[in-house]
């Protein structure tokens, strides 16, 4: 019983992680077509930042670690995204490609490319007693996180002016832009929000993992993408669904396959995920208004 | 029309129709004589870029006719140097390395070439059965689930311990490949990139690359020529694997990863994905620059100091030029053109 209560949080906590993340890549997505390679760079580099502030206070380094994930994000929007605004789904691909390579190696090239131990909030490593159920205070951390960061995006989305545009601007750019929406105040807010998702993630897992390195976050990135295209690209809450289920199954997975398959499970997931998209092309939730007119 | 007559007109068509493919492979060939006379360090350099010259005309084969960027073609090329070497090695060595191998490929020493033809077939079965799911996606969303492939062979290559040695490398591949047997496979993938982009199908394929619904609407099966494409591109990224495993005597699973794949990527974007001059001209382009960048990496003398650039600096580079191509010309160097026929009107 203690066993699979503590496996299920395990695979929640996962799963909310990958979610985040693939939230982050979801929300680009939707207002401009972009699979963001760089993303996985706003995550990397607000870890790294972690590790620049360490032995300041926690919210110095929390604010830190935010901000430049903000600030990064709206620099790679207006350098490489913006000119290419008009460009084809796969341009642009090709151009976040390139800025994660770029971000990446120029990583490399001033810390190097070994991994660096962080002991960043090492309390939240204990485990906790809850009925009668050890737990680590981690997993019950990133699930709380989750939630709100999630209900404030949906709040945000559904109850402020900006968030009704960037709806607006995900169902159709050229019509919102005609009724007033402001393209470049959307594109910046997604960006931003990103960077704010990339940021909480990053904290997440340098807690968990206690080391910081240049591929860190290609690693979480690849398979949160896998997520949004099963969730159903262009979707948000596809994006949430898609990346819980991928973490959540490799969790799964891990605890139940017998152990000398268990080095394979990643294989298994995605075979999972070529399984659906045999039967569901469009993904679980397919976003409306995705499919171009003619 | 008679036959003859015929004949002698299509004998007058065939070379302007040829020339991109007869350039091309020239333009291969007079680089190897060259290196031929070169010190035996740059012999072996071209080579290496020979090798991957093949593995970016296989990328661009698939790329180039469907307009569907692939990230999982290094995994291709992954499956071909892990069947070649597993066919060719010597008995004595595998069992050094391998100890559990299922008996037949235990026992197995196969000549070089069949062991290098039986890992393009390999690569391109894997692609048949991967991507008969996969083809059905379009455009972005085939593109991240060919992303899928590459991580899924980097895990089970890397895990596989009794087949692969798993994150221990495959030492002992007889290692045949030298600069003319590098050219000759060069220019059989050109050829077989070249005939396949003549075919109906690809021109089918190309179709709804420029417009997915009008092409579906004419009545084009888009999913069977996509992947029939992804097949022929497999093959070719297979063949380009067993050479780089001959090549260096040795298959490591973390060379068929991240970096790979961007190297090829980046050389095909470089070059112009649309045509198969873009993807030569990729090749042969940062092929040069690399070599440029390793000689600043390892410095020049001025005066009593040596100025270096630290290493790593190359790949920053890299990824920088394949920014500036694709924010001011998308389409790369070639601009999505073949080579014309330059001896008047054909």
């Amino acid at each position: 019983m203690e066993r699979l209560v503590q496996t299920l949080v395990d695979a929640v906590s996962v799963g909310s992680l990958y979610a985040l993340t693939a939230l982050g890549i979801g929300l680009i997505f939707g207002v401009m077509r972009l699979i963001n390679f760089a993303h996985g760079e706003l995550i990397t580099i607000a870890a790294y930042t972690l590790l620049a502030l360490f032995g300041q206070p926690i919210p110095v380094m929390l604010f830190g670690a935010i901000a430049v994930a903000i600030v990064l994000a709206l620099l790679t929007e207006r350098v490489a995204f913006r000119p290419l605004r008009n460009a084809d789904p796969t341009t642009l691909l090709i151009s976040s490609f390139a800025v994660s390579f770029f971000l990446q190696k120029l990583l490399i090239l001033v810390v190097g490319s070994r991994l660096k131990g962080l002991d960043f909030l090492p309390e939240l490593g204990r485990q906790i007693e809850f009925a009668g159920i050890r737990l680590q205070m981690l997993q019950i951390v990133t699930i709380l996180v989750s939630i709100v960061i999630v209900t404030a995006l949906t709040w945000f989305l559904q109850a402020t002016r900006l968030g009704l545009h960037m709806r607006a601007a995900a169902e159709d750019f050229r019509m919102a832009r005609v009724l007033g929406v402001r393209a470049n105040n959307v594109i910046a807010m997604a960006f931003a929000l990103s960077g704010i998702l990339a940021a909480a993630v990053s904290c997440l897992i340098v807690v968990q993992t206690g080391v910081v390195q240049p591929r860190m976050g290609v690693q979480l990135v690849i398979i949160a993408f896998v997520g949004t295209v099963i969730g159903g690209l262009g979707s948000l809450s596809g994006a949430a669904l898609g990346g819980f289920l991928v973490g959540a199954a490799s969790i799964l997975l891990q605890a139940l396959l017998p152990p000398d398959l268990r080095a394979f499970r990643e294989a298994f997931v995605f075979i999972a995920v070529a399984l659906v998209l045999l039967f569901r092309p469009q993904g679980l939730i397919p976003a409306p208004g995705l499919k171009e007119r003619i | 029309m008679s036959g003859a007559v015929r004949g002698r007109v299509r004998a007058a068509e065939m070379l302007p129709r040829l020339w991109p493919l007869v350039a091309l492979a020239a333009v291969i060939v007079v680089i190897a004589l060259a290196a031929s006379f070169a010190p035996a360090v740059l012999q072996r350099r071209t080579t290496q870029a020979l090798i991957n010259l093949i593995a970016v005309v296989g990328l661009y084969v698939f790329v180039g006719n469907s307009g569907i960027l692939s990230f999982g073609n290094v995994a291709f090329m992954a499956v071909g140097a892990y069947v070649s070497a597993l066919l060719t090695m010597k008995p004595a060595a595998k069992s050094v390395f391998l100890p559990d191998l299922p008996a037949i490929i235990a026992h197995a020493e196969w000549p070089t070439l069949p062991g290098a033809l039986a890992g393009g077939v390999a690569a391109a079965l894997v692609a048949l059965v991967v991507g008969w799911p996969l083809m059905r996606l379009s455009g972005v969303s085939a593109s991240i689930a060919t992303f899928a492939i590459l991580v899924v062979a980097y895990v089970v290559f890397g895990n596989w311990t009794t087949v692969t040695g798993g994150q221990n490398s495959l030492m002992g591949l007889p290692p045949y490949v030298d600069l003319w047997t590098a050219v000759a496979w060069a220019v059989a993938a050109m050829v077989i990139a070249f005939a396949y982009q003549e075919t109906r199908s690809a021109l089918l394929l190309r179709a709804s690359r420029e417009d997915e619904a009008a092409a579906q609407a004419t009545g084009v099966n888009v999913v069977l020529h996509r992947l029939i494409a992804f097949v022929i591109s497999a093959f070719l990224s297979g063949i380009a694997g067993v050479l780089l495993g001959h090549f260096l005597g040795i298959v490591r699973v973390e060379n068929f990863y991240l970096d790979l794949t961007f190297l090829i990527v980046a050389m095909l974007i470089i070059g112009g994905r649309g045509s198969l001059t873009g993807a030569v001209a990729g090749a042969v382009v940062i092929a040069v620059l690399t070599e440029l960048l390793r000689e600043i990496e390892i410095g020049f003398q001025v005066g009593k100091t040596t100025i270096a650039a630290p290493a790593g600096v190359g790949d920053v580079i890299l990824a920088l030029i394949m920014l500036l191509i694709i924010l001011f010309r998308p389409q790369g160097i070639a601009g999505g053109r073949e080579l014309t026929w330059p001896f008047g009107r054909t």
